[in-house]
């Protein structure tokens, strides 16, 4: 009878495994910025194209970086979030128009409201390469030190951020 | 109210799920006949209510019900009709639902088709199934109910772009006529380890369910594979995603299973070991479902991730396979030892296959989850890709190819090796020495298409063999034994696509302007522009490409872009020119500045082989089901001849 036991015990293993499998997110992918400096760009400002902005002028300030574009459907779920966020003042926000028509851009946040202090426009896609970015959008808590210290693909959830992204930032802003 | 009598249907499926599920087995179990005779009209009746439900459902799709939930997100006013009606299993909701639906099919054809088997026989199995059946009506009740109200919404969200195409009408209900079927299958072997009955009437009986439900399978493996091919606009027709091995893995210990059946019947071995494979085989449709349905690998198929689904999911496979694991571990070890055979016997080479098959459908298993795994024990996330399955998959399958071909040749019990090697020295040789020249004149000489071709040639010559013998010897028709050659054959045809196009597909990914050329192989592509159409619920790009092939015309395609209004998601529709040694396939990438495309083609040489070898081996199956022998009395039965 022995031997008739040994598929029962194999597939006891794996349910043992889909159980822990259950909790954790297969999306959920590491990135590999994650404790480096956040990579230099130079790029013009949405609101003033004449203007500049790089990660270099935000040293010293801990501050959230969102990849969003006007054709992204899912940027338009977060975006009530991250209007809260701005509200409450906790952490600016600096957004990055990514791949898109300033235009179209500067008419989402006309229509929507704008929670970021400033946008940067990345009309080619180059700085976005730079980040590692593969699904808008993308939030980004970026260090004192310009070190870049969590890494969200996909809209930020209410969970994400209580849970996760704002204990990071309190905890940075010590 | 439609919903809310959909709703009700389905409450009154469970309770009557729950009746066929108990009083037939208690009563198979005790000799009431009283309670044996429960379970037909149970299971029709929980048949018909859940056919209510589903008829519901589909209802409120078509009349575009915005209060149900299920339709907001799943449907449009603008959909056209048709893609509205398949919507209805285009959820996760819907789908369990189609899932149940199809179960009761299934439990009702046992009913109708079963009047030569012993009446407790059938009402273990109906009993078996039922108890399935009450899994997922309560799967769906407590957490993934299709009726579920909420306040009126203006318009829905619409059908996945991707599953708006005529193949996913006909394609998950046809993969889960498979899945599903092996529940016959399961049932008949829970049936007969509770009653001890493990003999070789048992195994007849399920012989024709098991292959009609494995040549469902087939068909909808192989219309997912095509699926896959025009509609993701890459050309591939496998990808190894988790849900296609979700598919592969019952089919392949289902092939396995059909075989064993084979030598349980004829000669009474194998007989835990056929039990053990169909357990197994529905285990895999279970656990296929679980991996699709929970969300724990991530894939582009699966649309449903809710972690209480998941866990109700695992505790019915916890109750259902572990629970049939157990009482195989307790009957099996009582089970005799049938008749005994030689090293080199057909049982022998059937016994090789069925490991074969196994070790196959073991490492599929283990490539799909070996992600889970890693993480589960916080060794890194990986994901495991076509090189490890291609390495592993193709090595195991090849010798069983060989083996397909001298299998029916071989004797039962004991092979005369000599005569034997006799028979097939002429054919061996014939196919060797083709499939090392044939390559030659395709262009260039390659070891893996030889490999290919001499699989292909061997299964061939040997039918072909089989076939003469048999009718020297005036033996009449079998339905089986054609079956089997005509399913055999569907693997040669196969394999011929699959090298051909491994081996010499061409593709090139190129930026065109209006009027620009691009040639691959003997075709030449000229790009014609791109202008706007408007779909019901989209809007898109369609690109005109005049082909030619030394000046003369073969076929203008009309690739798509399109942007779904709902979503706003961009999808890409190939055009293909289809033919029997080649096709030809376009697809448009991005628009460029200055008006100019990013286009993709392609030439696929004997792409279609791959699907037309699966439908041969599917026709096989359905042929094998029609003989006399599946439908000879009880009386006849255990004499067996």
């Amino acid at each position: 009878m022995k031997r008739f036991l040994i598929p029962l015990g194999i597939f006891i293993v794996l349910v043992g495994f889909l159980a822990v499998g259950l909790k954790l997110d297969p999306r959920e992918v590491p990135s590999p910025l994650i404790g480096k400096p956040a990579p230099d760009f130079n790029l013009a400002l949405l609101s003033d194209p004449a203007r500049q902005l790089s990660p270099a002028d935000l040293r010293g300030k801990v501050w959230l970086f969102n990849v969003w574009a006007s054709w992204c459907a899912a940027c338009r779920e977060e975006h009530p979030l991250l209007l809260d966020l701005a509200r409450q003042g906790g952490v600016p926000i600096y957004g990055m128009d990514y791949k898109d028509q300033p235009s179209d851009a500067q008419a989402v946040l006309n229509r929507y409201g704008n929670p970021y202090v400033e946008t940067v426009v990345d009309l080619d896609g180059r700085a976005g390469i730079n980040y590692g970015v593969y699904g808008v959008p993308e939030t980004y808590v970026i260090d004192r030190g310009g070190i870049i210290r969590y890494k969200h693909i996909g809209p930020v959830t209410p969970d994400v951020l209580n849970k996760k992204i704002l204990p990071l930032v309190k905890e940075l802003q010590k | 109210m439609i919903p809310e009598l959909g709703h009700f249907a389905l409450i009154l499926a469970l309770l009557l799920a729950l009746v066929q599920g108990i009083l037939p087995l208690v009563g198979a179990a005790r000799n009431n006949l009283a309670l044996v005779s429960v379970a037909k009209p149970a299971a029709r009746a929980q048949f018909l209510f859940v056919a209510i439900a589903f008829g519901c459902l589909a209802y409120s799709f078509l009349t575009n019900d915005f209060s149900v939930l299920n339709v907001t997100r799943n449907s449009h006013s603008r959909l056209p009709e048709i893609y509205r009606f398949t919507a209805t299993w285009g959820s996760h909701e819907g789908s369990m639902l189609l899932w149940t639906f199809i179960l009761g099919l299934w439990t009702v054809a046992v009913t109708l088709f079963s009047r030569h088997l012993p009446d407790d026989m059938v009402a273990r199995v109906v009993s078996v199934m039922g108890l399935v059946s009450f899994g997922f009506l309560l799967f769906m009740l407590a957490t993934s109910n299709p009726f579920l109200r909420m306040p009126m919404a203006m318009d829905g969200s619409d059908l996945n772009p991707l599953l708006q195409d005529p193949g996913m009408v006909v394609h998950p209900p046809i993969l889960y006529m498979g899945y599903v079927g092996f529940s016959v299958a399961f049932a008949f072997a829970i049936a007969a380890l509770l009653s001890g009955k493990l003999d070789a009437s048992w195994a007849r009986w399920s012989r024709p369910w098991t292959t009609a439900a494995w040549s469902f399978l087939t068909v909808g493996i192989m219309m997912g594979s095509w699926w896959a091919y025009y509609e993701l606009g890459w050309g591939g027709w496998w990808f190894w995603d988790p849900v296609e091995n979700a598919s592969l893995m019952p089919w392949l210990v289902g092939t396995a299973l059909i075989h064993s059946l084979a030598v349980t019947e004829k000669r009474g071995s194998f007989k835990a070991w056929t039990v053990f494979l169909a357990i197994g085989a529905f285990s895999l449709s279970l656990l296929g479902t679980f991996l699709v349905r929970s969300g724990v690998l991530s894939s582009v198929h699966a649309f449903a991730t809710d972690p209480a689904r998941g866990l109700f999911i695992l505790i019915f496979l916890l109750v259902v396979i572990g629970g049939s694991l157990l009482l195989f571990a307790f009957r099996a070890s009582q089970v005799g030892l049938g008749g005994r055979f030689a090293l080199v016997s057909r049982e022998s080479f059937l016994m090789v296959n069925n490991i074969l098959l196994l070790t196959a459908a073991g490492a599929v298993l283990l490539g799909t989850l070996y992600p889970l795994f890693l993480d589960a024990l916080g060794l890194g996330k990986i994901s495991v890709g076509p090189p490890y399955f291609n390495t592993v998959f193709v090595p195991l399958v090849a010798p069983l190819i060989f083996l397909s071909g001298i299998g029916p040749l071989a004797r039962w019990k004991q092979v005369n090796v000599p005569e034997l090697a006799a028979r097939l020295k002429w054919g061996f040789g014939a196919s060797v020495l083709v499939a090392l020249l044939l390559p030659f004149t395709l262009g260039e000489w390659k070891p893996a298409v030889s490999l290919g071709y001499l699989l292909s040639l061997w299964i061939a010559v040997t039918v072909a063999i089989g076939v003469r013998s048999r009718m020297r010897t005036g033996a009449g028709w079998s339905a089986n034994f054609y079956g089997m050659h005509l399913a055999h054959l569907g693997v040669a045809v196969t394999v011929i696509g699959v090298t051909m196009v491994s081996a010499y597909q061409t593709e090139r990914n190129v930026r065109m302007e209006v009027g620009d050329t691009v040639t691959v192989k003997d075709y030449t592509f000229r790009f014609d522009g791109v202008r706007d159409v408007d779909g019901p619920n989209y809007r898109g790009s369609r690109g005109t490409l005049e082909v030619s092939r030394n000046g003369k015309p073969v076929s203008t395609l009309h690739p798509e872009k399109r942007i779904y209004a709902a979503s706003g998601m961009p999808f890409t529709e190939s055009a293909i020119d289809y033919g029997l040694t080649r096709d030809l396939y376009t697809a448009l990438g991005e628009s460029l500045d200055g008006g100019a495309w990013s286009v993709r083609v392609f030439h696929k040489p004997f792409v279609v082989w791959i699907w037309m070898g699966a439908v041969l081996m599917a026709l096989g199956g359905l042929l094998a089901i029609t003989d006399r022998r599946y439908r000879t009395s009880r009386k006849k039965g255990g004499a067996g001849a």
